[in-house]
């Protein structure tokens, strides 16, 4: 039943992930904790995007522990698979029609068109993870890292952004217990 | 970078076909395939995984050239899904058709899967520790930074026009402070903005927007 529950937000999600993985954020934010027999509140939430944010490659793979979290291995593996599949089959599927649209005026209108909503898309998923990852009594110093990390990355020349991450969990072990 | 590419049909296949000029080549094996987007996904931290991809793809391997590159890229921006995992198939698609799609998807989600179902293992083991609770507070609040700066710079690089800040403001307040959900933005504000700009509005002396596309 949860692996079938699995499977019907996480492939929904697959499709909606229009402008890429922080854009469908809030939308898996709220599907993900209204489920209330999944056992996730916004705490444990922020903790699994956490813990997406320490593994390398594509910036999604938190749904494997959303589905460890859900049922298991086999939750795991439901959930990593209804979330990727569906968009890959789009993609191969339209990236051997997409050059007949070549030249085609509207193409070029989809694009500029959507190109404000996937901002606008995640900023709202940068809002999503920062109402569980900057509450509580230590709100201020998590404030405070998100700015630190904000400032090096769009001011500062060349940051690795997982030097910082991996800073932000160092800081937290001293400073957040 | 072109003219180094040894295959002799290159420069007519990619006439042919101008979008698609991955470089055909049966010697391409799917292990290759696989073992190459293994390497990306195993290396490529803290999301830039377009530019680890393109070194990769474009300077080392040479399976595309810088055009074909952003081609891929721009089906894969327009797309459900995430760029990576897109290309992936996409590249992997073009070199070897379908099992060369799954040997790209594997290779590059398979190192960091691996990672977070480890990770997540931990954590449901150690759920109560103080000090992994630290741990991942501390790396949630850096990643607002991160996630904050990463959205600024895109839109910074793609939107210039009062019409795209709001529908950027448009769509954040709906998604953000009314919970609308997501289906129904992608179905109201999508088509909405496509018609805005749409060709015939693309004219810069009325409505002060420009032809040139995004990038």
């Amino acid at each position: 039943m949860k692996l079938l529950q699995l499977l019907g937000v996480f492939s929904l999600l697959s499709i909606l992930a229009i402008g890429g993985g922080t854009a469908v954020l809030p939308e898996m934010k709220a599907m993900v904790t209204e489920h209330k027999d999944w056992g996730i509140d916004d705490a444990q939430f922020r903790d699994i995007y956490a813990i997406g944010q320490l593994a390398p490659g594509p910036n999604m793979l938190m749904v494997v522990a959303i589905g460890n979290h859900v049922a298991g291995f086999p939750g795991a593996l439901v959930a990593f698979l209804a979330f990727f599949l569906p968009a890959c089959v789009i993609a191969v599927v339209t990236s051997r029609v997409w050059v007949h649209f070549e030249g085609s005026p509207w193409r070029l209108a989809i694009q500029r068109g959507m190109a404000p909503i996937v901002v606008g898309l995640m900023l709202a998923g940068t809002i999503a993870i920062a109402r569980t990852a900057i509450v509580g009594k230590d709100s201020q110093i998590c404030l405070a890292f998100a700015a630190v990390v904000f400032i090096a990355l769009y001011f500062g020349k060349k940051m690795n952004p997982a030097l910082l991450i991996l800073a932000g969990g160092v800081m937290g072990f001293f400073l957040l217990r | 970078m072109e003219d180094e590419i040894p295959n002799p049909k290159s420069e007519a296949e990619r006439s042919e076909t101008p979008e698609t000029s991955a470089i055909p080549n049966a010697r391409i094996s799917i292990l290759e395939i696989f073992l190459t987007f293994l390497v990306i996904g195993a290396t490529s931290f803290g999301g830039g995984v377009v530019a680890y991809l393109r070194n990769s793809l474009v300077t080392k391997k040479q399976w595309l050239d810088d055009e074909g590159f952003l081609a891929a890229l721009e089906i894969s921006q327009a797309l459900p899904g995430l760029n990576a995992t897109n290309m992936a198939v996409i590249v992997g698609d073009r070199l070897r058709g379908v099992p060369g799609a799954v040997a790209g998807f594997l290779g590059i989600t398979m190192p960091g899967a691996a990672v977070v179902f480890g990770l997540a293992l931990f954590y449901a083991n150690n759920s109560g520790n103080a000090a992994v609770n630290a741990v991942l507070k501390g790396v949630g609040a850096a990643s607002v930074g991160l996630l904050l700066a990463v959205t600024l710079q895109i839109g910074h690089k793609q939107l210039e026009h009062r019409l795209d800040m709001a529908l950027v403001a448009l769509t954040l307040v709906l998604v953000s402070f009314i919970h609308v959900p997501l289906l129904y933005v992608l179905l109201t504000v999508g088509p909405i903005a496509v018609l805005l700009y749409r060709p015939h509005k693309l004219t810069p002396d009325r409505s002060g927007l420009d032809k040139r596309p995004l990038d």
